[in-house]
């Protein structure tokens, strides 16, 4: 299987360097055929892949491709596991990639840098899948790089706007704090186990649940410090309050970009990385608890932001912030299974309606503006029919996708007795309500009510061509019938087998399985809880403010000025992000310099030594002066002074 | 009889080559040429000492051993371990790439500035590869003099105060060197390097001994508080001089503490490890901070090259604090084999990046970042090779820039969390500092008629950039070849400095 597993992940590498190197030769048809066909290859050996593992039931492949190094008795591999776990993320990961792919034939078609954006979009997918299948802790940490660094030249892709190249650098930094994080987390686990193999380090966690690390004077528990650092990683990636706030502005990207990588595939790496490492954070109570209180923050409070967006993209971009939250809340409750499931509806559904937004960008001539859309419906049937479906997926309706992976998700959460668990809860269920406001609160604004498109937008608006059209449907039908066949077997069935690990006493979902009952009873036991009402209850407001009543959101507005201003301020955390620290930093760097460096040691210690030199040749100028009577006086003197001596020093003659 | 070995071929053609063309002057044109040719050819002969090299054994290979002042037992002896060969085959990779660099650049005495470079490469090689402390002294001292000339004829308008002050501060540092020198030939009867290994002394001697290495070694590596030399060195730098000086002459700092101080003094290098942690750290995270408030992009490479070799110094000299915390060897060598692969790594980044300024300083004739803004508009070659070097200079995994540092982190766990935590703030500082840089130089709308009129790079430009690229890239993903040759040698050195000399 080895030359499979490389072909899956060297035939998008390929193609990015010809699309790359070769662009102006193979020219814009030969950039996108060949990045197409390198994905496809992908994309089909990984549903094969895939298939191997679930229906014909093959064991767990772990395979190394070669030694990167080996340093003091530490072997570092670049090797690949695959079991179903990985297998499920390269089939998300290729498929969107895929769709993502055909769908900028049509949204990149007037742009001068198409080739380099196939090019990147490709190197983007190798990166991704060089993540989700290593097998080791390095190759992870390259994977997770790899993906920042495709993730900073796809924000800055159009290099000459201010507001994008200022977006992928505080991207990239944010990151790097994440970053920064999960490389101590990595030198933690080296430290305990003696190695960065994923079996030997999980093979070594049970043995270490009471370890400790001593940091200072302090003992701190060893598998929790480390857990808790490999997440701070994650909360990059995967932008968790705090570190969320480059993900808004990654929206500077094309749309396209928002949609596999700022939605569906890299932000969903650090609730893939919790999962993969599962048999570590298990024995890591303590991050537990840390994984779900930050998860529940992040879902419930960005989420609040949404509500007073208007740029479309932000709203989904806040919506993924906060369905993020979601999946790590899950993990947070070992109910990994539950996070995964919604992992993989969210990749579908949110891909869609970033597409399905940037169907609408498009048509409006790169119009963002939700005051000035209105009334699409009837112009663009596909986009309106398609993104319901996204939005019904998002909200959690009954029967579509996100209703089955968001309710198994808080009904496991209900269970969980982990510390937070409580708090959790709270913050998931009132999301429920929020997501729902906010998604038809767009969705009412860009496709029903009044036209607010200038008169010259109205007369070009047209539904978008059919490589725009197709990846819509083809995510929309996931969308609604992903939640119907996968997820018996993927949350309570053994889809995971033997690739996620759950100590007994923490398993929720297998509690939860006991009630189980098919996908229709669960539909059924829907619509007796609160949860499905809140939703109905957040779209049903959205309805009530933005077309029954529209002049009420900015009578609410005046009315709670001082919330308003908070969110639309993002809690200040953009502020303390972008003006306070970076301010800080420099402030510090110019102060370092011009005080250490200039004036204490080149100042002080240099010129200063150069100086006393300098006086020391003065003084010892002054006395050779070339006047023979200054020396014979001095000799004179001096022969005095001898004489003096020793006529009166104590017992001379 | 005395054999000419590979060594002395590899120390004395580039030299010979150098005077002979000083000897012949500016009569014929065309010494671009020939010193290509000699510097391409001491490359080749330089591979058989990687190819022919037995990574199973620390012994000294290629010796060459020969009496040179016999009453004081002076020898003329060379020979290379896991630990000086890769230095010596960058040194022979990146003078061509030197004499590329400099082809049309140089107007004035073209003849000398070649010759310069040709003779500075014999005497590196010299210093990596003297087993005889004199013999080393005369090479290190020897070197000086080339570089003083290239940055005082060929430099820029401070050339004269930038040069003086490389000057007394290098040289300051290695008085004291030779009188630990002396000292260690008082006390073994030859200035045998590896007889100086094995002598037996007191802590009230090694620590002396410790630190007039130190002050030698700081100043080369340089090591805070003794660097303010080198941003000043490199600005007034002709582009080639910078290369040499960042991607060479500092190693020979780092290179100095493996061959001397750390085998040498053991226990003082123990007593007085947590001090050039200390010291080391303050590079990493002091100087990342200064590295920021930088406007000139020599000054700010060449403060990003004491922050990176800050992670050479930690690697070498958290053994003892793994030692006392872990009561084990382990991890010890992961940090000497992080120091080492870190200053290979960083000779091909920073060479690489003070190519890339002087690419920009040729067409404009600013280093101001200011003076610069969306670059990659009118050099979308060029601005690829910035932002990789760029990324490489952050610690991007898959260029030789993560290697070392990663292996650094990993082992300064072992020795102490905050180690670890202080060392890891150069993944948020180096990519601030350094994507900074490349967002107002190489992205944004074109800024100015200067940068609208910039013509991509030309290719012999190219050349010398994609070389570079293929050498970060390769160390990068496949460090293995690298690290196997070390790997001996380092495993000595590890029973070296946990052997107490006392």
């Amino acid at each position: 299987m080895e030359s499979t597993y490389l072909a899956i992940v060297l035939s998008p590498l390929a193609a990015a360097l010809i699309a790359g190197l070769f662009g102006r030769r193979i020219g814009r048809a030969g950039a996108h055929s060949v990045t197409i066909l390198g994905v496809a290859v992908s994309c089909a050996l990984s549903a094969a892949v895939l298939w191997r593992q679930v229906v014909d039931g093959a064991p767990a492949d772990n395979v190394s491709v070669y030694t990167w190094l080996v340093t003091d008795g530490v072997r570092m591999e670049i090797g690949f596991l695959v079991d179903r776990l990985s297998a499920l993320m390269m089939v998300v990961v290729t498929f969107v990639s895929l769709m993502v792919h055909v769908y900028s034939i049509g949204y990149m078609h007037d742009d001068a840098g198409y080739q380099r954006f196939f090019s990147y979009i490709s190197l983007f997918t190798f990166s991704m899948l060089m993540l989700v299948m290593s097998n080791n802790l390095l190759q992870l940490f390259f994977g997770w790089e790899a993906v920042g660094v495709v993730s900073y030249l796809l924000i800055g892709f159009w290099y000459t706007r201010p507001s994008a190249i200022f977006a992928n650098l505080k991207a990239f930094l944010v990151n790097r704090i994440g970053d920064f994080g999960f490389l101590l987390g990595i030198a933690a686990l080296l430290y305990l186990t003696g190695s960065l193999d994923y079996r030997e380090v999980f093979a070594a966690a049970p043995g270490l649940q009471d370890a400790t690390i001593d940091v200072g004077s302090w003992q701190w528990p060893a598998l929790s410090m480390a857990c808790i650092l490999l997440f701070i990683g994650a909360m990059g990636k995967s932008a968790q309050v705090p570190l969320h706030v480059w993900l808004p502005d990654s929206m500077e990207g094309p749309t396209p970009i928002s949609a596999l990588i700022h939605a569906a595939t890299m932000v969903t790496a650090g609730v893939f990385m919790v999962a993969r490492m599962s048999p570590v954070f298990e024995y890591a109570e303590a991050a537990l608890s840390f994984v779900l209180v930050i998860g529940a923050i992040t879902a419930l409070f960005t989420g609040l932001i949404a509500l007073v967006q208007f740029d479309i993209k932000r709203v989904v971009a806040y919506s993924t912030l906060s369905q993020l939250g979601y999946m790590m809340v899950a993990q947070g409750a070992s109910a990994y299974a539950a996070g995964m499931f919604h992992l993989t509806t969210h990749a579908f559904f949110k891909a869609l309606l970033f597409l399905a937004a940037g169907s609408v960008i498009i048509a409006l001539h790169h119009e963002q503006d939700m005051r000035r859309m209105g009334g699409l419906r009837k112009y663009m049937p596909v986009t309106y029919w398609t993104s319901l479906v996204g939005c019904l997926a998002l909200i959690g309706f009954p029967g579509f996708a996100g209703f089955f992976s968001k309710d198994a998700l808080i009904e496991a959460e209900d269970l969980s007795r982990i510390a937070g668990a409580g708090f959790a809860e709270f913050c998931i269920v009132a999301g429920v309500f929020i997501t729902a406001l906010y998604t038809f609160r767009m969705f009412f604004l860009v496709f029903h009510g009044p036209e607010r498109m200038d008169a010259e937008a109205r007369s070009h608006l047209h539904e978008s061509p059919w490589v725009v059209t197709l990846p819509l449907v083809l995510l929309a039908i996931p969308s609604v019938i992903v939640g119907w066949f996968a997820t018996g077997p993927l949350v309570f069935g053994d889809f995971f087998g033997d690739s996620l690990y759950v100590r007994p006493e923490h398993d929720v979902l297998a509690r939860l399985g006991e009630e189980w009952h098919g996908p229709m009873s669960f539909l059924v036991h829907g619509f007796q809880s609160p949860v499905l009402y809140l939703a109905l209850g957040g779209a049903a407001v959205a309805w009530f403010l933005y077309l029954r009543q529209p002049h009420l959101p900015d009578q609410l507005r005046d009315r709670f000025g001082a919330v308003y201003r908070l969110l639309e301020n993002k809690y200040y955390a953009d502020w303390l992000a972008e003006r306070v620290i970076p301010a800080a930093g420099r402030a510090m760097g110019g102060a370092f310099w011009r005080v250490g460096d200039v004036t204490l040691i080149d100042g002080g210690l240099v010129n200063g030594s150069a100086r006393v030199v300098g006086w020391g040749a003065a003084l010892i100028r002054r006395l050779q002066t070339g006047y023979l009577y200054h020396y014979a006086f001095a000799m004179v003197i001096g022969l005095a002074l001898l004489a003096g001596w020793l006529l009166i020093r104590p017992g001379g003659s | 009889m005395p054999e000419f070995g590979l060594l002395s071929v590899l120390i004395w053609l580039p030299i010979l080559g150098g005077t002979v063309m000083l000897i012949i002057g500016e009569r014929s044109g065309g010494s671009q040429w020939f010193a290509l040719a000699l510097s391409v050819f001491t490359f080749v002969l330089s591979v058989p000492l990687y190819a022919g090299f037995d990574s199973g054994t620390a012994d000294m290979q290629f010796v060459e051993r020969i009496p040179w002042i016999p009453a004081f037992r002076v020898e003329y002896f060379l020979g290379i371990d896991g630990l000086s060969m890769p230095l010596i085959l960058l040194t022979t990779f990146l003078t061509p790439i030197v004499v590329l660099a400099g082809w049309e650049v140089v107007k004035l005495r073209p003849v000398q500035y070649f010759a310069a470079f040709l003779i500075l490469e014999g005497l590196m090689i010299g210093v990596f590869s003297a087993l005889d402390g004199l013999l080393f002294y005369v090479f290190w001292e020897a070197m000086l003099v080339p570089m003083f000339l290239i940055i005082g004829v060929w430099g820029g308008e401070r050339r004269v105060y930038a040069t003086i002050k490389f000057f007394l501060y290098t040289f300051l540092g290695s008085v004291f060197m030779l009188l630990a020198l002396i000292y260690l030939y008082l006390q073994t009867g030859s200035y045998n390097i590896l007889a100086f290994h094995a002598v037996p002394l007191s802590m009230a001697e090694q620590i002396p001994i410790f630190l007039a290495f130190l002050f030698a070694f700081a100043v080369k590596v340089p090591m805070w508080p003794v660097h303010t030399w080198l941003p000043d060195a490199h600005v007034e730098a002709p582009t080639g001089g910078s290369v040499i000086l960042a991607a060479i002459l500092l190693k020979m700092g780092g290179y100095g503490f493996v061959r001397f101080s750390l085998p040498i003094t053991p226990d003082a290098s123990q007593t007085l490890a947590l001090l050039m942690i200390a010291l080391s750290l303050m590079a990493v995270v002091y100087i990342g901070f200064v590295a920021l408030a930088q406007q000139d992009m020599k000054k700010l490479i060449a403060y990003s090259s004491i922050a990176h070799m800050g992670f050479v110094t930690l690697g070498f000299f958290i053994a003892w604090a793994i030692l006392s915390r872990t009561g084990d060897t382990a991890g010890i060598g992961m940090g000497i084999t992080g120091g080492m692969v870190q200053m290979v790594s960083h000779g091909f980044i920073s060479g690489a990046l003070f190519l890339c300024v002087g690419v920009l300083y040729d067409r404009l004739h600013t280093r101001e970042i200011g003076a610069y803004g969306g670059v990659v508009n009118t050099m979308p070659i060029f601005a690829t090779f910035f932002v990789l070097f760029a990324l490489a200079n952050a610690g991007l995994p898959g260029t030789s820039g993560f290697v070392g540092e990663f292996l650094v982190i990993l082992a300064s766990f072992r020795a102490n969390f905050w180690y670890a935590l202080l060392a890891g703030t150069t993944l948020v500082l180096g990519a601030a500092y350094t994507l900074w840089m490349i967002k107002r130089v190489v992205f944004g709308a074109v800024a100015n008629d200067g940068v609208a009129a910039l013509r991509d790079l030309s290719v012999r430009e190219f050349m010398i950039l994609a070389l570079m690229a293929g050498g970060v890239l390769i160390i990068g993903l496949w460090p293995a070849p690298l690290v196997d040759v070390m790997s001996a040698s380092v495993d000595k050195l590890v029973v070296q400095v946990t052997q107490s000399k006392l």
